[in-house]
């Protein structure tokens, strides 16, 4: 545990990447395989649910420091976070001359806690606190709650693992994907030049577009690129491996069983496929409502009923693996090439279809087809360089995504309070905030835009995950994401993001997104930029 | 009548007709340190602690009528009995003792109980009324032991030479800078200053402080190697065009503030050094207790906390509200 508190002071210590990643490098390699393992869990942002209710474990802390639970609140205002607040209250440091290893602490220790019962759980926390010093009870601090953030973003633990082990990075983002058991062995795969692509289940890395936010003369050659619709669906990776079939969505969430018409399909796929694409609700030849679509993944079984009214399809954008080979590196045209030469052959069964390019001889006839996506239900256009491989995480400059509605983001649910008539005593007033940096920062207010159902789960979430009470106001768990469309962006001092939109909703909830997914201040920046360029 | 009474111009003893620390221009002002928040120009004449007289007359106008009072020595104004004893805050920093048919309060000003090289250490008094600073007033603020923190400083200093980037520490012009000067391990390597020290640096070497060799940024071109030098500026300097010399250089703050990490990273510093002047939350309490005073005000910080503290344990405690800062949370211009 030692070893693994000291790398997260050094994350601390310093703003610059290279001192980061150096001491990650350092880290990984001289790590036992079982501890890194979980070190990879905590700094890729994964984590084993909360197992101690806050309020149990503040009264536990201040009755270990000696301080009045009023006296606790006010240091818990100034500090502003939950563990730090508890490493700075405790008493003298632990006086354990023992370090157990980090996998230790965690198996053992925190895993076991959520089926403790309330008592033998206090018994555990005392015991740790008193057996850690003051840089390891924060991190175990930090581990029991939860927000383990420590400026050292997935990529650079990528890149770092890369370095350490002489992988490159692809391979590394490709092995980290998906689902995955944080065993010493599977550690030792991950590092491991020989080790062929073990999980044969796993997804690659989505690579992700970025919101046009430039103007189309700077893209060059419209012969250069790709237009295709930008539909409203899930996005989806299709993995056709050793004679089975798995669907992971974006979340990297394994849709098993969801879609069996897909898997189907997929089935006369040939083993070592892999298709990126949008699964859609679909007939005759157009999409269906959204909406249809999330009613049916909410459902458990899908019966015969569920298929006939609600059919889906695969639009395929892209081929990553082709007969067993990551294509991902090859350009985009190639790899198109080689998707429609797949599908073609009928192969499709009319499930698997390939996304169509929207042509245009120059840019103000393809900007006249994205006026009418509208007519297609497409949500705008897609733009991707013919040239282009397919990347990891979301990059600029090869692939844009150009909507028909220009002001949309993924926001991250912060705060939330009862509504008022109707909505009386649930919670359905939203604050909502986008990344800066490491942290959120808030910046609309949405009321309108969900469903009864989609308010009461909410609401239970509400309830079952708030971290901090503000009069009626909830401070919830970062980890709902939302799309929020607004009319309109401009900039104002008054807000602590700098920014004000106009009639903000919520156009969607995406339970596809993780928080660390959402948009950043950056996105909002770039939006009024466009605005103010525009005018 | 009260021994003392806040009014708009801040604490008044008005059987001796004097202020303490008083944030108007007055007839008559005893001050206990030379920090701007106690110390404000403009009123008639000026009571200090002996060893503190040269740094508050560099802070005033020129001609401002500025005695120096022994710590300890006794004066006697109108039946009171003032006299003026070491806070440990800063040099010639003082507690204001004030006695009248023989009840006794004392004006702590800022105040620390930790030993610093470069002032006298804080003395306790007995006393019925206290007035006391709290800016650090809540039991997350327990200073480690100054060498402690000092190690930290120095093995900084150390890793960012090999790896060949200067260090630059922030904190406050007069006090804590020539506190960190004096606990720096000068056999490191050299030690730069900025401008807004080398004064304030010069007053403490003539009252005989002893610091190790410092050298102005200004004496030395730019295009210097500053990668085995630390240098000392103030807080906000390294945002400045003048920092811009000092290449990819490592910065931290030596303050109170950096107990709690969300400051530091607010500010987007590599390194936080919870180094105050100020006394933390034990030692506030035991200060408090030390005093055997029964009734209790405090000044600037956590007031309100401490007064709920302390009236839960039967003691007669009040806030007031004063234009004193403590140290600031943010770095400023100084």
């Amino acid at each position: 545990m030692r070893r693994f508190a000291r790398l997260y002071h050094e994350l601390d210590s310093s703003n610059a990447t290279g001192d980061k990643v150096a001491a990650l490098v350092s880290y990984f390699r001289e790590a036992a395989p079982a501890d890194a393992a979980w070190a990879v869990v905590f700094l890729t942002g994964r984590r084993p649910r909360r197992a101690v209710s806050a309020t149990l474990l503040r009264s536990w802390a201040a009755e270990e420091a000696g301080v009045a639970d009023w006296l606790f609140e006010e240091c818990y205002h100034q500090v502003g976070d939950l563990a730090e607040t508890i490493t700075l209250l405790l008493p003298a440091e632990g006086s354990s001359d023992e370090d157990r290893p980090l996998s230790w602490w965690v198996e053992q220790r925190l895993l076991r806690l959520g089926e403790l019962e309330i008592g033998a759980q206090r018994t555990t926390l005392l015991e740790t606190w008193r057996a850690l010093d003051a840089r390891e009870r924060f991190v175990w601090n930090k581990l029991i709650t939860g927000g383990f953030r420590v400026g050292a973003s997935a990529r650079l633990v990528i890149r770092a693992l890369a370095q350490a082990s002489g992988i490159p990075e692809e391979t590394i983002a490709h092995r980290l994907a998906g689902a995955w058991e944080p065993t010493e062995a599977w550690y030792r795969a991950l590092v491991d030049p020989d080790a062929v692509n073990a999980g044969t289940s796993r997804p690659y890395p989505f690579f992700l577009a970025y919101q046009l936010d430039l103007p189309l003369a700077d893209l060059g050659d419209p012969a250069e690129w790709l237009a295709e619709w930008k539909w409203d669906g899930i996005r989806a990776q299709v993995v056709r491996r050793g004679g089975d079939t798995w669907i992971w969505s974006r979340g990297e969430e394994l849709l098993r069983g969801r879609f069996p018409e897909l898997e189907e399909a997929a089935s006369l796929l040939p083993d070592g496929t892999v298709l990126d694409g949008e699964i859609l609700p679909w007939r005759d030849g157009a999409p269906l409502p959204f909406a249809l679509l999330q009613r049916r993944i909410t459902r458990k079984t899908v019966t015969a009923q569920v298929r006939q009214q609600c059919p889906v399809v695969l639009m395929s954008y892209d081929l990553l693996e082709h007969e067993g080979t990551d294509v991902r590196l090859r350009p985009l045209a190639e790899r198109r090439d080689q998707l429609a030469a797949l599908l073609g052959t009928g192969r499709g069964d009319g499930r698997l279809l390939l996304s169509a390019p929207v042509d245009g001889a120059d840019w103000p006839a393809i900007e006249a087809e994205r006026a009418r996506a509208r007519e297609r239900s497409a949500e705008g256009l897609m733009l991707k360089r013919l040239s282009s491989p397919y990347g990891v995480g979301r990059r600029r400059g090869d692939w844009w995504k150009w909507k028909i509605d220009p002001y949309s983001v993924d926001a991250v649910l912060l705060y939330a309070q009862p509504g008022h008539g109707r909505r009386a005593g649930l919670f359905t007033d939203y604050t909502f905030g986008v990344w800066d940096g490491d942290h959120l920062v808030s910046f609309a207010k949405a009321y309108s835009g969900l469903t009864d159902e989609e308010i009461r789960r909410v609401d239970a979430f509400v309830r079952a995950n708030t971290i901090e009470r503000f009069g009626p106001v909830r401070a919830v768990e970062p980890r709902l994401v939302f799309e929020l469309a607004f009319e309109g962006i401009q900039a104002s001092p008054r807000h602590k993001s700098g920014i004000a939109v106009r009639f903000p909703r919520m156009a969607r909830w995406r339970t596809d997104k993780p928080a660390e997914e959402a948009d950043s201040i950056e996105t909002l920046r770039s939006l009024l930029e466009n605005v103010r360029r525009e005018t | 009548m009260d021994l003392l009474t806040l009014t708009p111009a801040g604490l008044y003893c008005s059987q001796a007709d004097f202020y303490v620390d008083p944030w108007q221009p007055v007839a008559r002002a005893v001050v206990t340190h030379a920090h701007g928040d106690h110390l404000t120009p403009g009123s008639g004449a000026y009571l200090v602690a002996r060893p503190g007289a040269e740094l508050a007359r560099a802070r005033l106008p020129e001609g401002t009528s500025v005695d120096g009072a022994a710590y300890g020595e006794r004066r006697s104004l109108n039946g009171v009995q003032l006299s003026l004893h070491p806070a440990g805050h800063i040099l010639g920093s003082a507690q204001v003792r004030i006695e009248y048919r023989g009840e006794v309060w004392v004006v702590s000003g800022d105040y620390k109980l930790e030993p610093d090289r470069t002032c006298a250490p804080f003395e306790t008094l007995r006393c019925h009324g206290f007035v006391t600073e709290c800016t650090f007033g809540l039991p997350v603020y327990r200073w480690l032991p100054q060498t402690e923190v000092f190690d930290s400083i120095n093995s900084w200093w150390r890793d960012n030479q090999a790896r060949g980037r200067a260090t630059l520490l922030l904190g406050y012009a007069l006090g804590k800078a020539q506190r960190l000067l004096a606990g720096l391990d000068a056999t490191i390597g050299p030690i730069c200053t900025h401008g807004a020290m080398d004064r304030m640096t010069g007053l403490y070497r003539e009252a005989g402080v002893p610091l190790p060799e410092t050298i102005p940024v200004s004496s030395l071109p730019a295009r210097h190697d500053w990668t085995r030098t630390i240098i000392l500026a103030p807080p906000g300097a390294e945002a400045t065009p003048w920092a811009r010399r000092f290449g990819d250089a490592a910065t931290g703050f030596a303050s109170g503030w950096m107990q709690v990490r969300g400051n530091r990273r607010r500010q987007a510093l590599d390194r936080g050094f919870a180094l105050s002047d100020h006394v933390d939350w034990p030692g506030l309490l035991a200060t408090i207790e030390a005093t055997g005073a029964t009734t209790v005000w405090a000044t600037h910080g956590f007031t309100a906390p401490l007064v709920r503290f302390l009236t839960e344990r039967g003691l007669e405690a009040r806030a007031i509200s004063t234009r004193y800062e403590g140290e600031r949370e943010e770095p400023v211009e100084s």
